[in-house]
């Protein structure tokens, strides 16, 4: 706690500045920064009053710097991004800017936007407080070369769980993984089934899910995988999950359009041509990731700072741009009839991967964020979860030991 | 004329009044301005924030929402955090790894430093102490990175050279139940985290230790040696019964150190679990690290100011035992 406040109040000092008039900072994590310096010029030029500049932390040292910004009510940019991992937790704090009030007008643009991604960034009172600027709809990654090794068919093998399992037990002949983790189907599960009009832990009275069918399936699922020995148990962003998509011992991926980037730039561009990508397995649509845009309600230039968010979500110029420089999905619907979306992917074979994409982004159905999505995934979807997989807990123990706690802490 | 005379001696009398009040003022004043630099950074980092805290374990607050949002609970932080089932996990957890983390450092640093000061001349010495001082001035982030790696279950280095002793000629045999359980996943088990965490925390300080210990055993009059070595003490128990009793202070500061330490462990188990809320069955939640989580992944500050002030009176506890029953001793040492 001492440490906290410590940060808490040098950070305070640190940003008290804040920007000079006609000047807006946009706070963010990398990648953004090579985003912003191919944008910034093109936005400058035409709104020639307007200087942006920007400050980029690490994904988690952003989210704690906005964090002591809100807490201290100074010192955050003109412009936040924040993470869909985090929307539900800030936007419903009131330290941003109503968005749908009469000064900005969201609602108007709402037609234009992927409509799950729209709904993410609106508060439970029903405004919106960010708007999204990219997505990562979920499609599956696997290796062709190893497809190709046990004649599978990959229309069969994504029919359903029951049919990915088949694969991944041929595999299993071969000494291949069929994926990294278990945990991940589990995951996939929780987050893309969600019932219409729930979240994804807690019903609209707030109300506990956690033991619910869909979480039980996940559960199941996943243990049936561990227990047949099909996956790796390999944590994501560690050097051993880099080495299976190198060394092609791990045959399928789960995850985002963004992907792609990290795969053909650093993880394994050796294996360019030998991946593919098609829908989730169980015919589900579901999304990874997204990030958002908002106004810190202690902004200075609130209205230039609309101005460049409009231009980053609602341009497809900023939109085609960022698709180009660093493999941010775009969240605006008319982008995806540019010519750039009809590209055949060299790394994915020559698939023209992006109109994929594309249909899964508009068939993603939207779960609203709540407050205490970020409690409920570390009790449940790390907690609970490992226990079952690795400790070979009880599913339903395990699930009703994580509501409980889970209760406690949000009532 | 003796009106203003009248008016002049209290003028008089007043005027080095004033002044030698200012200047005693002053005089008063100027200590205070010199130690003003600590003051302040006292003031601002230690007791505002102390003060602030406890202030806040009274409060619930979530910091996205500003300081405006602050909602006064009376003790139910407190309340709530004592049947908090992931809070006696992680003080359970803090004292597993402070048992087994400590006993094999100080077990380990004592014998080595004793044969360090006994064995081995100046620079060749200092040589010695200085490498195995290393680890404790390495960051533990990086440490805990590299040990990430070494533990790694298909790739790391651990796990192969276990396969490796397996098919030693000799000394296989002892090894051969190790292909059977392959791949060992030290990190990735609830059984084998602590003990993972546990071996990185001895590796880390018990250089540390050995350098305490050896300035202790340098620190014993030859004589004492020279004296029982003439009533027939061996090697052994010159050891036992004349160095050990010398360095009983050093070992009451190590320990001590060591107690401290090891209630606020964090970083290690945080950067062992990839931050991902303590590791499988939490195993390796700390109450620090659970503090961290509760304040700054949870968002819930009021909670983890009861939280902290809570580890801060088991801290205390813990601490006067242990100054309660070897306090007298250790303080007194040689004397």
């Amino acid at each position: 706690m001492k440490k906290s406040l410590i940060a808490l109040a040098t950070s305070a000092s640190l940003f008290a500045t804040g920007a000079i008039a006609g000047d807006i900072r946009f706070d963010g994590w990398p990648d953004l920064d090579s985003h912003l310096d191919t944008v910034i010029p093109l936005f400058e030029a035409k709104n020639a009053d307007v200087k942006i500049n920007y400050q980029m932390n690490d994904h988690g040292d952003h989210h704690k710097k906005l964090t002591t910004n809100m807490a201290t009510g100074t010192g955050a940019g003109d412009v936040v991004a924040i993470d869909v991992g985090f929307v539900g937790s800030f936007i419903n704090g009131g330290g941003f800017e109503n968005l749908s009030g009469e000064k900005y007008g969201a609602n108007d643009l709402k037609t234009e936007f992927v409509d799950y991604a729209w709904t993410q960034g609106k508060g439970l009172d029903g405004n919106q407080y960010g708007i999204p600027y990219d997505i990562g709809p979920g499609v599956m990654y696997y290796r062709t070369d190893v497809l190709g090794g046990v004649d599978g068919d990959i229309d069969q093998v994504i029919t359903d769980w029951d049919s990915y399992i088949e694969y991944g037990k041929k595999l299993k002949e071969k000494g291949i993984f069929l994926i990294a983790d278990a945990g991940d189907v589990a995951k996939t599960i929780v987050f893309t089934t969600v019932e219409p009009g729930n979240g994804t832990y807690f019903d609209k009275d707030g109300n506990s899910l956690v033991t619910s069918e869909r979480f039980v399936t996940a559960f199941e699922t996943a243990k049936r995988i561990r227990d047949a020995g099909l996956d790796g148990q390999i944590g994501s962003w560690t050097n051993e999950w880099y080495a299976g998509f190198k060394e092609g011992t791990v045959a399928t991926q789960l995850s985002g359009a963004w992907l792609l980037g990290h795969l053909q730039n650093w993880m394994a561009p050796d294996t360019s041509g030998k991946w593919a990508v098609s829908n989730l397995p169980d015919g589900i649509f579901g999304s990874w990731g997204g990030g958002f845009l908002a106004i810190p309600t202690q902004a200075e230039n609130k209205a230039e700072a609309w101005e460049f968010i409009k231009y980053l979500t609602a341009s497809e110029e900023a939109q085609i741009s960022a698709l180009k420089t660093i493999g941010a999905f775009p969240v605006l619907k008319s982008t995806y009839a540019d010519a750039a979306f009809d590209e055949p992917i060299e790394f994915l074979g020559g698939q023209k991967a992006r109109l994929l994409f594309a249909e899964v982004a508009n068939n993603i159905s939207a779960v609203e964020p709540q407050k205490g999505d970020l409690i409920a995934e570390d009790v449940v979807m790390s907690g609970a979860l490992t226990e079952v997989l690795n400790d070979g807990k009880d599913v339903m123990a395990a699930l009703k030991d994580a509501e409980r706690l889970l209760m406690r802490r949000v009532k | 004329m003796q009106t203003s005379s009248e008016e002049k001696l209290p003028r008089k009398l007043e005027k080095p009044g004033r002044a030698s009040r200012i200047r005693a003022l002053r005089k008063s004043l100027v200590p205070w301005f010199f130690i003003s630099p600590f003051l302040i950074l006292f003031l601002v980092f230690n007791a505002f924030p102390l003060g602030f805290s406890i202030f806040l374990s009274f409060q619930e607050w979530n910091p996205v929402a500003g300081l405006n949002s602050m909602k006064f609970v009376g003790f139910k932080n407190y309340l709530s955090a004592v049947d908090d089932p992931w809070l006696w996990k992680s003080i359970y957890n803090t004292v597993w790894l402070a048992f087994a983390a400590n006993i094999p450092q100080h077990l380990i640093a004592i014998p080595i430093a004793y044969l360090l000061v006994a064995s081995l001349k100046g620079t060749v010495r200092h040589l010695y102490t200085a490498t195995m001082f290393v680890p404790f001035i390495t960051s533990t982030v990086a440490v805990s990175l590299i040990f990430f790696t070494i533990y790694s279950a298909n790739t790391g280095i651990l796990n192969q050279w276990l396969l490796a002793l397996s098919t030693m000629p000799f000394i296989g045999g002892l090894f051969s139940w190790v292909p059977d359980v392959m791949p060992i996943r030290w990190l990735g088990k609830s059984d084998l985290l602590k003990p993972a965490i546990a071996f990185v925390v001895v590796w880390k300080y018990t250089g540390f230790n050995i350098v305490i210990y050896s300035a202790g055993f340098l620190t014993i009059s030859k004589d004492l040696y020279d004296a029982a070595k003439v009533d027939g003490c061996n090697a052994w128990q010159q050891f036992w019964y004349v160095a050990l009793p010398m360095i009983r202070p050093f070992i009451f500061f190590a320990v001590t150190l060591s107690i401290i330490g090891s209630l606020q462990l964090f970083e290690e188990p945080y950067v062992l679990t990839s931050g991902n809320s303590g590791g499988v069955g939490q195993a390796g939640l700390t109450a620090s690290y659970y503090l961290y989580l509760v304040g700054w992944e949870w968002l819930e500050m009021g909670q983890a100011a009861a939280i902290s002030w809570i580890l801060f009176l088991f801290i205390a506890v813990v601490t006067s035992v242990h100054f309660y029953f070897n306090g007298r001793k250790g303080l007194e040492g040689n004397q």
